[in-house]
């Protein structure tokens, strides 16, 4: 069996990244897809907890099932709202979007 | 090294690469591309886990149907071919990146977790997930399929091109 501690280090590993993604990326998709890699860290490191320190083994799981329902809704709605910049400034860039920027 | 370490080591370095190829990628098909890959190996990695189902959700939800929705996404935002998909602050955005994973690093290290790991690691079937998910978790569930619809009746509201009379 692979010690707990091997997915907590993939799974910062996978946090990290994403984290660069968000942050160094202009292209809104693309810091949507590091988003996305972020959530799958949390996941890993979720059901790894319930699976090796869980009473049940089952409540981690139910918390990763709802982290991937309420990411579907987020892409779905992030997506919109990118098409909808995207038809009002020609770009997804999201370093145009600062009409709100004081 | 036993058949289940030789996976996980396997399926780590290849969604940490892909997980590198989304982030790094100059195209950003490829990195749409990375991205699926990236999913399907932490799919493989929540079947060593014994979370059969939530393996199944990842590849129909997240390897099928979000990564579709973002090739979409990347289909009606076309970015020009030569434009830059990086900010200026990258380095700024790698050191924090470091960090982050040094301070994560250093947590999952210098917790005890081993007095603390059950005995048998066994596998939960998929009647005891049905089973805590409709009785204690049942609330939550149904309220998630509200939050669903909502988002999926304000994407289209969103995304919807106004008539101006």
């Amino acid at each position: 069996m692979v010690p707990l501690e091997n997915y907590l280090i993939v799974s910062g590993l996978l946090f990290a990244i994403g984290a660069y993604g968000v942050l160094a990326r202009r292209n809104a998709v693309l810091v949507l897809m590091a988003i996305e890699l972020m959530l799958n860290a949390v996941n890993i490191n979720l059901i790894a907890f319930s699976t090796y320190l869980g009473a049940d083994r089952i409540i981690g799981q139910i918390f990763a099932l709802f982290v991937v329902i309420v990411a579907a809704a987020e892409v779905g709605l992030a997506l919109a709202i990118i098409i909808q910049v995207y038809r009002s400034r020609a770009s997804a860039n999201i370093d145009d979007v600062d009409s709100m920027r004081w | 090294m036993n058949q289940a370490q030789t996976f996980f080591y396997v399926l780590s370095v290849l969604a940490i690469l892909s997980a590198l190829g989304v982030v790094l990628a100059r195209n950003v098909v490829y990195a749409a591309i990375y991205l699926v890959t990236a999913l399907l190996m932490v799919a493989g990695l929540y079947v060593l886990l014994f979370a059969d189902f939530l393996a199944l959700v990842q590849v129909l939800i997240y390897a099928g149907a979000v990564s579709i929705l973002l090739l979409m996404g990347l289909m009606l935002t076309r970015p020009a071919r030569d434009i830059v998909l990086d900010n200026p602050q990258k380095p700024l955005a790698a050191l924090a990146a470091v960090v982050l994973f040094v301070i994560l690093l250093y947590q999952a290290l210098a917790s005890n977790w081993s007095g603390r790991v059950s005995a048998a690691i066994g596998r939960a079937s998929l009647n005891d997930l049905g089973r805590v998910l409709f009785d204690r978790w049942v609330v939550p569930f149904e309220i998630a399929s509200v939050l669903l619809l909502v988002a999926l009746v304000g994407a289209v509201v969103v995304a919807r091109i106004e008539e101006r009379e």
